[in-house]
């Protein structure tokens, strides 16, 4: 090492070589991060390098893995039984709710055969677990047991009991990374409940909430709103609640509201995550007519287009 | 010569047990305070063995971290680069400081090396941290004391059966 020659190395005297290689160096990583940039190696040499690297990461997760088995193994009988009675309090009441939905959703195939539309929704769903790996805090990043050795595909749909999480964005052979609605690539279209009004979900830049920056100012959007997946788009199947608004208020330019709304699914809390399979067949707008007027390169984006690119 | 492989499975070790802290998670409160392990272990092992730490090595440790966890290929491997090489550099003065003035020392090169974050970052279209980013620097200057002591005693034990 000609920088650490203990002889000669007082501070000024440095090596001119050592500074050279530093320079060599840098140049190498920042031509390394501008490929990557454009050319996604990370994505590749991950997925090469998933020998070495899913092993770290089944090994970081079972630290929270033990705390849970502790906590099963360690809490008091009393406690179980009361859980256990809660739990199935619930069921039952689900169960009640299911039944009445059966009916509705007998009504609803009806209605939509006499309408002639022949789409069901048969959704087949996987179930993942979560593996508890940090991947730095500003990353609104999953990571789940389950990767392409189990047909595991970007662009799958990740949800939870409560409501939509995220997409599946980069696969491993055996893990997956998901990328959460928080994240701030992320964005969901959705469909308010109560009125019908359809707009973007996007992540927020900051912590844990959503934000949806431009709703027409005569929508009606009040606070306690849920918002649904509209299924426009293809990638969110209809129907799933994404979340919930909790304000909202006038944009700067006072041309559109801007609310802000909390994700439905508990993305801190939840550790067992389903994985819709088989895409429903993308539900939109039908095909536009035949063009009549001017040509189709001058019209405004079709709604389609944007959230095929938030599928990334 | 069972001690010189011993030390060098203590070098090896260290470096794998921090890339490996890197990706362990905490609790969701102190997320923010996870300090840059591979940063400290090195700045370790560039002061006490200068002639098995080189440019090459801080450079490949970073890509394996970048592979861990990265957001962008070669970005910690620039960082950690840079870092050892201000290590090497200002060595022989650095050695002989008392342990809190190179734990000052410490938290310079990881708000340093926050700051070169900060940059590629916002190169690469990430929004502006929040307040907290700043905060692990401090807690790896803080931690600097332990992971020296720790380090130091097992390599100085091996060392001292060696002779």
């Amino acid at each position: 090492m000609a920088l650490t020659h203990e002889g000669n190395a007082t501070l000024f005297s440095a090596s001119m070589a050592g500074t050279l290689r530093l320079i060599a160096y840098l140049v190498v990583a920042s031509v390394l991060m501008v490929v990557d940039n454009h050319a996604h190696w990370l994505t590749r040499a991950r997925y090469g390098a998933a020998v070495v690297l899913e092993p770290v990461y089944k090994l970081a997760g079972l630290p929270a893995d033990a705390i849970n088995a502790a906590h099963v193994a360690f809490s008091s009988r009393k406690k179980l039984v009361d859980e256990n009675r809660e739990l199935q309090r619930n069921l039952l009441l689900a169960n009640a709710r299911l039944n009445h939905m059966a009916s509705v959703a007998e009504q609803n195939h009806r209605l939509k055969r006499l309408l002639e539309t022949q789409r069901k929704l048969e959704m087949k769903v996987q179930l993942a677990r979560l593996i508890d790996v940090d991947l730095g805090p500003y990353r609104h990043r999953i990571m789940l047991n389950v990767g392409a050795r189990e047909g595991i595909k970007p662009g799958q749909v990740v949800i939870d009991a409560h409501g939509v999480m995220g997409q599946v964005v980069e696969v491993l052979p055996n893990t997956c990374e998901a990328m959460l609605v928080t994240d701030p690539d992320s964005s969901v279209p959705v469909v308010i409940a109560r009125t019908g009004v359809r707009t973007l979900v996007h992540g927020s830049r900051d912590g844990d909430r959503l934000l949806l920056p431009n709703i027409p100012v005569s929508a009606d959007v009040r606070v306690g709103d849920q918002l649904l997946t509209s299924g426009l788009g293809g990638r969110y199947p209809p129907g799933f609640p994404v979340g919930k608004i909790v304000s909202v208020q006038p944009d700067p330019s006072g041309m559109f509201l801007e609310a802000v709304a909390q994700p439905a699914a508990h993305l801190q809390r939840s550790s067992n995550v389903l994985l819709l399979r088989d895409l429903a067949p993308p539900v939109g707008p039908p095909a536009p007519a035949a063009s009549v007027g001017p040509p189709a390169a001058w019209a405004p984006l079709k709604p389609g287009a944007s959230h095929a690119e938030a599928g990334r | 010569m069972n001690h010189v492989r011993a030390r060098r499975w203590l070098f090896v070790g260290s470096l794998l047990v921090s890339l490996f802290l890197m990706v362990l998670p905490l609790p969701e409160a102190l997320v923010w305070f996870k300090p840059f392990w591979p940063a400290l272990v090195l700045t370790f092992w560039a002061l006490e063995t200068p002639q098995r730490v080189s440019l090459g090595l801080a450079f490949g440790i970073g890509l394996g971290a970048d592979l861990l966890n990265g957001l962008l290929l070669g970005d910690q491997a620039l960082r950690l680069t840079i870092i050892v090489f201000l290590v090497l550099r200002f060595r022989l003065r650095l050695r002989f400081f008392p342990l809190w003035q190179q734990a000052l020392a410490v938290l310079a090169l990881l708000v340093n090396n926050r700051v070169l974050q900060l940059i590629i970052r916002l190169f690469d279209g990430q929004p502006l941290p929040p307040p907290a980013f700043w905060v692990a620097p401090v807690i790896g200057a803080l931690l600097w004391p332990l992971v020296f002591l720790v380090l130091d005693g097992l390599d100085t034990r091996l060392r001292v059966r060696e002779a």
